[in-house]
């Protein structure tokens, strides 16, 4: 580490304060205010409407969808969701904000209260969950991008992109709850996971989907106060929040050892050298003007449309994986690795539903399918693979209608092609050997070739057997049922 | 001026007896304002090619007997606020040079759905800030009745176009009074609905929550037809007032018995208005006394702090709204300037005029940490205060008439180098803004050969009942039909 703290949380003297302002994509097919189409990927500009390139007359329309989804998020962080919230105008001037305002909310958010639990290890290996307390959730619309590369833009000028301009965000604001850069990586992926869960956003960290700013503190063991707070801004993935938090707890430590006093300012974090370096000092806050946006009613809520919201929550990771314990008799471990992402939530539940075995089907997940998934850097709702052909495979194994071995050679192939296992069992040939005779005629065959070995047996070495077992399974090219063989070679030996 | 244009009215008694044909008549309106162009200055730009093509199209229509509404075929003016696509909308500024929309406003819209035909841009007071027209990049447009004197504005184009009978009517936009004002000042009828009654999607904003868009014609009848065309609720605007607009034509009986009008006192003190002013307007309310009304004193006790309220709100939503002119993506951007921030204040330094600077400096003053408070919040909490006011006086009254300005057409340059006293020429007419509520303008006299204005206000949502009373006093007076430069 460039400061010389390995320590990425506190150190003897002092005690880490952190707070997260994450910024969330909500997942809906217009802008928040405009009826342009969100299409990642677009050509540049192609995304947009005279209201998001903020030509001379045009007026906000409020997505009503988008509000769905911030409700939804809200209620699962269990904020406290307003029955009228008011959108306001943040000014600035800059070229990727078209308006010269972004519409953001300010006195009156939707949200506020709530909480988000993570999972914290306790001294000595035990796992317990610590409750990070959350500000607010309000929703704001994203800017555009400026393009100052000089490979696209030329060295002298900036490009400006507008198709993200207008994209509907929900900010969530944490308490300085947090005490260490693993707690900060801990609540983003517990903040993360819900927004997945309940189907708000993709939260994408790598396509800006999700951002964070991480605002540190330091103060003496045991004060009450706060110390000043440097601001880390965009960090766009988990490893940068720890990297950076770490950096910038080691850079206020060591200043404060040598007796100086933090400023406050804006930090931006170089992954390359692991350093944080000032982006800009904040004498004063910064002035935004914020006022109520008159083009915008206040946006009113009946008490039923959020009970009906609320009722209509999905399940948690957190409450599936306690499910998945107490239902499929899981282990926490197994549980916790099948709900890391609602998609492989899903497709487990789906196919243990269908094969009726959750421990069984479990196993194949998390062993086959995830290696499988993991060599083409997928995720599973990127495979053909079914919910309903994995388990269909897996009963096949059961019923020995193939053996183990040629369904986990099969998972591969399944995975990345799809199909319909029993159609690519047969087609292979890797249909279990089950005909008596062919199993019969190496068993005999082999007990012929390998006498030495069958009188061994005999004289007490029955070990042997499983030398043998591998003999006759070769000459069936594995095919055939391994607990059948075993039960004839058992037999022909003893006659 | 004898060839002048008729009212919309007449002219669609016209063309049903087919005695002339929109072709015609467009042309007709086409040439008055290139021919008064030197001497008026209404229009900034005509669409001559486009609408007597439109006309053609609007004549063949009625060939058919496929006549869409009244105002088929019967050219409009529209002023430099409202876009129309494939058309330039400038604002009267220098900052949108160039700029053309590629889409159409919705009450502009309404005009093209109704049959109506746009003949061209009116000029404006920059960004409609101002009460003159004699801030425009443009140059001043000049009184029809007198050429020393302003038209009022912001909507001065527009008002000096119908009054000079060039166009039967025309769109204007009313924030603190910018289509009354420059109404009486012109002697037309002009009327700023409910806020909210006609979509502002497609009119350049200056105050959101103020502006409105409305008409000028020289009848109440013939505003009424044009409201039809454009008011109702819209989707695109989320401060559209979800009813249906009224039928207003059919609101017009000409009978005012048992009508209460409110006088509020606080208007008709001597010290205000010019003593001619006054006069003219007490002398209309005995009028409508006449045809039947009865009246009633009224107290707006808010109403002295209706300017400071409105400069503050206007400024301060002015100052967010006029940030998009950045010269990023549109209109004039300084030439040469090095760096972001210096090619911002260039652009802004050039594009914008004096006034518009003004009002954007102080709206960024009253948003400012610290003074939010004390002004922009407080001016909210006034407005409210305005607002009961109206809503306690339209507990006991119809509608409420004052005079629409304190006096008449003031002369050019007069004002321009102190904005204070200008903007004090809208203390008659902020009021219904910071309210929300119709009002109208309609001529009732003269003072030494200038117009005077009647201002009628109805409660929200009831333009109706001032169109009604300006339609009766119309009946009853001629003060309507009196021409600048003698005859019709």
């Amino acid at each position: 580490m460039p400061w010389g703290f390995g320590v990425s949380g506190a150190d003897d003297a002092f005690e880490v304060v952190i707070g997260l302002e994450v910024h969330a994509h909500l997942r809906t097919k217009s802008k928040l205010f405009s009826p342009a189409p969100i299409l990642y990927g677009a050509a540049p500009n192609h995304s947009v409407h005279p209201v998001c390139l903020a030509l001379p007359g045009v007026l906000p329309v409020l997505n009503e969808y988008a509000v769905e989804l911030a409700i939804r998020a809200s209620l699962a962080m269990n904020c406290d969701v307003h029955q009228r919230s008011i959108f306001a105008r943040k000014n600035y001037f800059y070229p990727d904000l078209p308006k010269g305002y972004q519409i953001s909310q300010y006195e009156e958010p939707l949200a506020t209260g709530g909480w988000v639990d993570i999972p914290i290890e306790g001294t000595g290996g035990t796992a317990h969950k610590k409750r990070i307390r959350l500000t607010r959730i309000h929703m704001e619309e994203d800017a555009g991008k400026s393009i100052h590369d000089d490979a696209i833009a030329g060295s002298d000028s900036t490009l400006v992109d507008l198709n993200r301009a207008g994209v509907p965000l929900i900010e969530i604001v944490s308490e300085p709850d947090l005490r260490s850069a693993e707690e900060a990586s801990a609540y983003l992926r517990a903040v993360r996971s819900i927004l997945r869960f309940t189907d708000v956003s993709d939260a994408d960290m790598e396509k800006g989907h999700l951002r964070c700013d991480v605002n540190v503190s330091l103060r003496p063991r045991g004060s009450d106060e706060y110390g000043t707070r440097t601001e880390l801004k965009n960090l766009n993935s988990f490893r940068f929040i720890e990297d950076a938090v770490s950096a910038e707890i080691a850079r206020q430590t060591q200043t404060l050892r040598e007796g100086g006093k933090v400023r406050q300012c804006t930090l931006n974090f170089d992954p390359q050298s692991g350093r944080t370096s000032v982006m800009r000092i904040k004498e004063d806050a910064d002035d935004y003007r914020y006022f109520p946006d008159p083009d915008l009613i206040p946006l009113l809520l009946a008490p039923e449309q959020i009970e009906r919201v609320r009722s209509e929550l999905p399940e948690l990771a957190e409450r599936r994986t306690e499910r998945f314990q107490s239902e499929c008799g899981l282990s926490e471990y197994d549980a916790i690795q099948l709900t890391a992402s609602p998609a492989i939530a899903n497709f487990f539940e789906a196919a243990a539903k269908q094969h009726g075995a959750p421990k069984v089907v479990a196993n194949w997940i998390l062993r086959d399918v995830m290696q499988a998934l993991n060599a083409l850097e997928w995720a599973i709702d990127d495979s053909p693979l079914s919910p309903d052909a994995l388990a269909r495979l897996i009963r096949m194994v059961d019923e020995g209608k193939t053996t183990v071995k040629s369904a986990r050679g099969l998972i591969t192939e399944l995975v990345e092609s799809g199909g319909d296992p029993e159609a690519l069992i047969a087609a292979r040939g890797l249909a279990a050997v089950s005909d008596a005779g062919i199993i019969e005629r190496a068993v005999s065959e082999v007990l012929a070739e390998n006498f030495e070995n069958v009188a061994l047996f005999h004289s007490g070495e029955e070990k042997v057997l499983n030398f043998l077992m591998g003999q006759v399974m070769r000459k069936t090219q594995g095919k055939a049922d391994p607990a059948r063989v075993r039960e004839m070679l058992a037999r022909a030996l003893r006659k | 001026m004898s060839d002048g244009i008729g009212t919309l009215h007449e002219l669609r008694a016209a063309l049903d007896a087919r005695k002339t044909s929109s072709v015609e008549i467009v042309g007709r309106c086409l040439r008055r304002a290139e021919a008064s162009h030197e001497s008026l200055h209404a229009f900034v730009g005509l669409r001559a090619t486009a609408a007597l093509r439109e006309a053609e199209a609007a004549d063949a229509r009625r060939g058919r007997g496929e006549v869409r509404s009244p105002i088929d075929g019967l050219p409009v003016a529209i002023k430099d606020n409202m876009v129309q696509a494939g058309e330039p909308t400038h604002c009267a500024s220098r900052i949108l040079e160039g700029f053309v929309s590629p889409y159409t406003a919705t009450a502009v819209e309404g005009l093209e759905r109704s049959g109506a035909i746009v003949i061209g841009r009116t000029n404006m007071d920059e960004f409609a800030m101002g009460s003159s027209t004699e801030h425009s990049v443009e140059g001043p447009t000049r009184n029809p009745w007198n050429a020393d004197r302003t038209p009022g504005g912001s909507s001065g184009g527009s008002a000096a176009a119908v009054a000079a009978r060039i166009v039967p009517a025309a769109l204007g936009s009313d924030t603190g009074g910018s289509i009354r004002q420059p109404a009486s000042f012109c002697g037309v009828v002009g009327i700023k609905p409910t806020y909210g009654r006609v979509s502002r999607w497609g009119l350049v904003a200056f105050a959101s929550s103020l502006d409105q868009i409305g008409a000028f014609a020289r009848t109440a009848a013939d505003c009424a037809w044009l409201l039809e065309a454009i008011a109702g609720h819209d989707v695109r605007d989320s401060t559209s007032i979800p009813e249906p607009a009224p039928a207003y034509s059919g609101a017009l009986r000409g009978d005012l018995a048992g009508l209460r009008l409110g006088l509020p006192k606080e208007y008709f003190a001597a010290a205000g208005a010019d003593a001619g002013v006054l006069s003219a307007v007490r002398d209309a309310v005995a009028e409508l006394e006449r045809a039947g009304a009865k009246t009633v004193e009224v107290s707006l006790p808010h109403a002295r702090y209706a300017i400071a309220t409105y400069y503050a709100i206007a400024n301060a939503e002015a100052s967010s709204n006029l940030a998009r002119f950045d010269g990023v993506r549109y209109g004039h951007r300084a030439a040469g300037a090095k760096g972001l921030t210096e090619m911002y204040c260039r652009t802004r330094s050039e594009g914008f005029g004096a006034e518009v600077k003004r009002r954007i400096l102080l709206g960024t003053y009253f948003l400012s940490a610290g003074y939010y408070d004390a002004y922009y919040r407080k001016a909210q909490q006034v407005r409210t205060l305005v607002r009961g006011d109206f809503e306690r006086a339209f507990g006991v009254c119809d509608a409420l008439v004052t005079p629409t300005a304190p006096e008449t057409a003031f002369r050019l340059g007069e004002k321009t180098s102190d904005p204070l006293t200008m903007y004090l020429s809208d203390i008659y007419t902020v009021s219904a803004n910071l309210a929300g509520i119709p009002a109208l303008s309609t001529p009732c006299g003269f003072v030494d050969g200038l117009p005077v204005g009647l201002q009628i206000l109805g409660p929200a949502l009831d333009e109706a009942t001032p169109l009604r009373i300006a339609d009766a006093f119309q009946r009853i007076t001629d003060h309507h039909q009196a021409c600048p430069g003698g005859s019709a």
